[in-house]
């Protein structure tokens, strides 16, 4: 086990102790493990001559729409949950059918229909298509649906507002399942790639991930400066699902999938 | 306070961009594929010609698409084993071991699923590197031959394989996990009391009763490995020689390669329908092996 664990591992550990080496040992034979004379030169480099900070900005622009798109996944799973109404299980059949689909069938036509609409190659064409996710809808469904309804009629006979209802009581009761789906849709946003590669030209668009790529591309043979861009771009994540790796492994169990 | 529409109010922002952006694109998609559309076409609408049945036809020609297909296939059944078999190793022995380590390794054997695939890619091409990589380094000091780990087309498959085996393990794992807790520990007292061993228990009781966990895992990871795609695309870009291409690959190289739009569209039809019927194969497998 102790094996299985460290050959998983060896790639982070291996990216991040390439990532302080100098361009020349990174690349020397026989390897070495730990860095001889270590060097940040590569994370300046990053910032100072590769737009890492604009690409940084984006990601976190997109992170913080995304949980704009988490709240409206919300609000539906609650609407699905809670309420009865006309063609409720019809639209529910809507949501449940574009759960199924490859993403692939949906890429080109909805390129083109942003491009009908003047939306290539701008944040909100990067960020509207990824907003809604059914699977999401779905696991915030069955968990508000073991609300209890007195709850909530007890506080419309005290008068309260449903949007006050659902900031006020809702969204603090459903905080189990909202922990899980803020970290893995932080995760989610942070790792986008392919959805900015494909409708953003503009390099002030780019996302960390797209401008990992380019660097890739650009900088075949440093190493070190791959690595630098990758520890950069992973670290964030293994700290926040190192913290949080606890309700993400019991949403697991919540939501059911046994 | 509640009117009727309410429950509107809090359903149509969603429903609404998901019919913008998942149910009116697979009818523009399903509408497109009988068509020549490209950027051309993109341009000025009246050079867009309806073509019928053209687009398939000439994809089953198209000797790119066709190897797509089998490489596809490759994956899938190497893949999905592998993926599903050491999912499950790893789960089993997590909960042998039951305890703060096995909450360590969890994390451990989690984290590759949730990193960035181009972080993953920029690593894994210097560890596949075949002068400076440190497996081929590895390989050396037991006297083994630099293996051409992303440079000849058959090997290239198996390390794309290998990648995302490890890529994919966190999730399956965790399924597998929650089932194996879920087994009433009665189940193996009775089977300690009747003098089972260890491999008796595992055949007789461990693998029967996580038989719904594994169909769930088999379906969804076989659903993954036909739309093999990122890492493909960020490690090899489909070669050498085509030799790691795959179909959702080949449908984003004629959209956004070549604009050929109509014609993308087309083989991402071809992918749904294998992806339905494969789908649909493995529930009928089910059913059966239920009635016996």
């Amino acid at each position: 086990m102790t094996v299985g664990g460290l050959l998983v591992s060896l790639p982070f550990i291996w990216m991040v102790l390439s990532s302080f080496k100098t361009e020349r040992e990174v690349l020397s034979i026989p390897p070495t493990l730990f860095p001889q004379d270590p060097t940040i030169e590569h994370y300046v480099h990053l910032f100072q001559n590769l737009n890492f900070d604009v690409y940084l900005i984006n990601t976190l622009i997109i992170v913080a729409c995304s949980m704009i798109g988490l709240f409206l996944n919300t609000m539906a799973g609650y609407g699905f949950g809670k309420f009865q109404f006309k063609g409720k299980e019809a639209w529910f059949i809507v949501v449940l059918l574009t759960m199924m689909l490859p993403g692939q069938v949906t890429m080109i036509p909805t390129y083109l229909l942003l491009n009908e609409m003047g939306l290539t190659n701008t944040m909100s064409g990067i960020i509207l298509p990824g907003l809604i996710a059914a699977f999401n809808i779905f696991l915030i469904r069955q968990f508000m649906v073991t609300i209890p309804d007195d709850l909530i009629e007890a506080a419309r006979l005290d008068g309260a507002g449903e949007f006050y209802i659902f900031t006020r009581i809702i969204i603090p009761l459903s905080m189990p399942i909202l922990a899980v789906q803020v970290i893995l849709t932080f995760i989610g946003a942070w790792n986008s790639f392919l959805w900015p590669l494909i409708v953003a030209n503009d390099e002030a668009l780019y996302t960390l991930s797209v401008g990992l790529a380019l660097l890739q591309d650009q900088n075949v043979t440093n190493y070190g400066l791959q690595m630098a861009g990758s520890t950069f771009m992973v670290l964030p994540i293994l700290i926040i699902f190192t913290i949080f790796q606890k309700y993400i492994i019991e949403g697991f169990n919540v939501s059911g999938i046994k | 306070m509640k009117s009727k529409w309410t429950p509107f109010l809090f359903i149509g922002p969603a429903v609404l961009l998901l019919i913008i952006f998942s149910f009116v694109p697979i009818l523009i998609a399903f509408g497109i594929s009988f068509t020549d559309t490209n950027l051309i076409g993109l341009a000025n609408w009246s050079k867009i010609n309806v073509i019928a049945f053209d687009n398939y036809a000439d994809l089953f020609s198209d000797k790119k698409f066709l190897e797509s297909i089998g490489n596809t296939i490759f994956y899938v059944i190497i893949g999905v084993p592998l993926a599903v078999g050491s999912s499950f190793m790893i789960a089993f022995f997590l909960n042998l071991i039951g305890s703060w380590l096995a909450s360590t390794f969890r994390v451990i054997y989690y984290v590759p699923s949730v990193t960035n695939i181009v972080a993953i890619a920029v690593v894994w091409g210097f560890l596949y590197n075949q002068e400076y990589g440190l497996f081929n380094y590895l390989l050396s000091l037991v006297d083994i031959d630099k293996v051409p780990w992303l440079e000849d087309p058959l090997v290239a498959k198996l390390s794309l394989i290998l990648l995302a085996v490890w890529k994919s393990n966190g999730v399956s794992m965790l399924i597998f996990l929650a089932a194996l807790q879920a087994i009433p520990r009665v189940y193996y007292e009775a089977a300690d009391i009747d003098g089972a061993n260890r491999w008796q228990k595992l055949i007789k009781i461990t693998i029967p009763s996580m038989s719904f966990a594994t169909f769930f895992v088999t379906v969804t990871t076989l659903i993954g490995w036909l739309q093999f795609f990122e890492e493909p695309f960020v490690m090899t870009d489909g070669g050498p020689l085509n030799g790691t291409n795959s179909i959702a690959l080949f449908i984003y190289q004629e959209g956004f390669q070549y604009n050929e739009f109509g014609y993308g569209a087309a083989a991402s039809f071809i992918l749904f329908a294998i992806i339905i019927v494969a789908t649909l194969v493995q529930f009928k497998f089910r059913k059966s092996d239920q009635t016996l």
